[in-house]
């Protein structure tokens, strides 16, 4: 297959597996082409991209901006702390002003989740979801993926536990749908407070004690606590839930095998992992961050490559 | 669909032998130069090139090269399909050598104005040369010409030059296709 099935990206959920291979493959050469003295290439010169975030962004919107530019797309930012949302624009008057500016793609982080879906039935432009509330966050479950490809060669068949919020987490979801389409298995592990319910649904199984689900997994992707979304308390304290779901060294050394770790940042050190864990030879994160650069040319690439010229 | 045999595998062997002999002429021991062939086709003729360089010649060392022009292109969006790119792969310095680019068919120009520019981005060479094994004359969009050629032929638009090649098609041969 050489074109993705879809239009935007909205979510892993409205993939196919040959389109999460197709930007795979993709994504190889562009880490080629960003290894290189001269980092761009000059498909996308006459694209225009918007990166619209309404929600804070430092690490994603960085990396789309970077994979934008070494495409050669032209780039325009807006950030809603200062624009005229603030003044009651609707989010469609919002995006068709844009696009009137003859936009071809909009990036956008949104705290609603279905918020890329709602916009993409009403503009004329490729929608790339970076983040929508607690729904989905596509392209760091690819970039997840496709580094679990990187270091142990294939994600098929692998075990993969998602430790941490998985209720207010948007990279969770993501990144169940992702490997689930690839064929890994799944648990995720957490406080009961922090699991929603009926995530077994999903085809994945839970897991409440740490230890055991370290023990089984291959990989463990380490999630944030989301502090700015917890409206109640879900846990006792801080330090209690470090206690029982943090990962430090001694507990990684007395595993039964060498786990890779993994976290989407922000990391919060010293709370759902040590920096001794951060920063040991089985933590991909920094490997992470650069890959996701070259997915998100791949996914701007291929998506870009289905607008007609006008 | 009809096709006529434009070179048979003996003709392009005796080509291929004249084209390594030009080379030689031009470079001797090839310390600095660098065989650059252009994905997805150019490269069985870098590849065979470099061999009988190597074996026949007696050249010790040659920087062999694959380039992919996909992201340098100027039809990205302008066809039915996605662009789908190959891997490209240079492991020297490009910086300050006398690169030689090989396709096996030179047609519009287009790939080589496209080649001309990605190489760009692993250093600036001390000259770019164009070795083609199959020239096809009237036809160039663009004023680019090769510096060594295995054979000019004349064809018209509908027609299309085929070249396979033993590693990869079972044999070498080379057909004329018209519609």
């Amino acid at each position: 297959m050489s074109e993705l099935s879809v239009r935007h990206l909205l979510g892993i959920k409205y993939l196919k597996e040959e389109d999460i291979q197709l930007i795979f493959e993709t994504a190889d050469h562009f880490k080629e082409v960003i290894n290189r003295s001269i980092k761009k290439v000059p498909s996308l010169r006459d694209i225009t991209i918007a990166n619209i975030f309404f929600e804070s962004s430092t690490r994603t919107k960085l990396s789309f901006e970077l994979a934008e530019k070494r495409l050669s797309a032209d780039v325009i930012n807006f950030s809603a702390s200062q624009s005229s949302v603030r003044k009651g624009e609707t989010l469609i008057d919002t995006v068709n002003n844009i696009l009137s500016m003859k936009v071809d793609m909009v990036v956008m982080r949104h705290p609603s989740p279905g918020a890329g879906i709602f916009l993409s039935q009403h503009v004329d432009a490729a929608i790339v979801n970076a983040g929508d509330g607690a729904h989905e966050h596509p392209t760091q479950a690819l970039l997840d993926s496709y580094s679990i490809r990187e270091k142990l060669g294939d994600v098929a068949g692998k075990n993969v536990v998602i430790v941490g919020d998985i209720l207010h987490s948007r990279v969770a979801l993501s990144n169940i749908f992702a490997l689930k389409l690839q064929g890994a298995n799944v648990k995720v592990c957490g406080p009961r407070t922090l699991l929603p319910k009926h995530i077994e649904s999903l085809g994945i199984e839970v897991e409440t004690n740490l230890i055991k689900a370290l023990n089984w997994c291959d990989v463990a992707n380490m999630l944030r606590i989301q502090n700015e979304r917890l409206d109640i308390s879900y846990f006792p304290t801080t330090r209690e839930y470090t206690q029982q779901y943090g990962v430090n060294k001694a507990i990684l050394d007395g595993l039964d095998k060498e786990i890779v770790i993994m976290h989407p940042g922000p990391i919060n050190r010293g709370v759902e992992i040590t920096s001794d864990v951060a920063d040991s030879k089985q933590s991909i994160i920094l490997n992470q961050v650069e890959n996701g650069v070259a997915i998100r040319m791949a996914v701007i690439y291929l998506l870009a490559s289905k607008i007609k010229t006008r | 669909m009809s096709q006529k045999v434009l070179l048979s595998s003996k003709e392009i062997n005796i080509i291929l032998h004249r084209l390594a002999c030009q080379l030689l002429e031009h470079h001797l021991d090839f310390t600095e130069t660098a065989l650059i062939g252009i994905q997805p086709r150019g490269i069985f003729l870098a590849q065979r090139l470099s061999k009988i360089l190597k074996e026949d010649y007696g050249v010790k060392q040659i920087n062999l090269g694959l380039l992919d022009i996909t992201f340098y292109r100027d039809d990205f969006r302008r066809g039915e399909k996605t662009l789908e790119a190959s891997s490209t792969k240079i492991d020297f310095l490009v910086e300050g050598k006398k690169v030689v680019l090989i396709d096996d068919v030179l047609y519009t120009g287009r790939s080589i104005r496209a080649a001309l520019t990605a190489i760009q981005s692993f250093g600036r060479p001390k000259e770019i040369e164009l070795l083609t094994l199959i020239d096809r004359r009237f036809s160039r969009h663009l004023p680019i010409q090769p510096n060594y050629r295995g054979r000019q032929v004349d064809a018209i638009n509908e027609e299309k030059v085929k070249v396979m090649w033993k590693e990869n098609d079972g044999k070498d041969i080379i057909y004329l296709v018209s519609k």
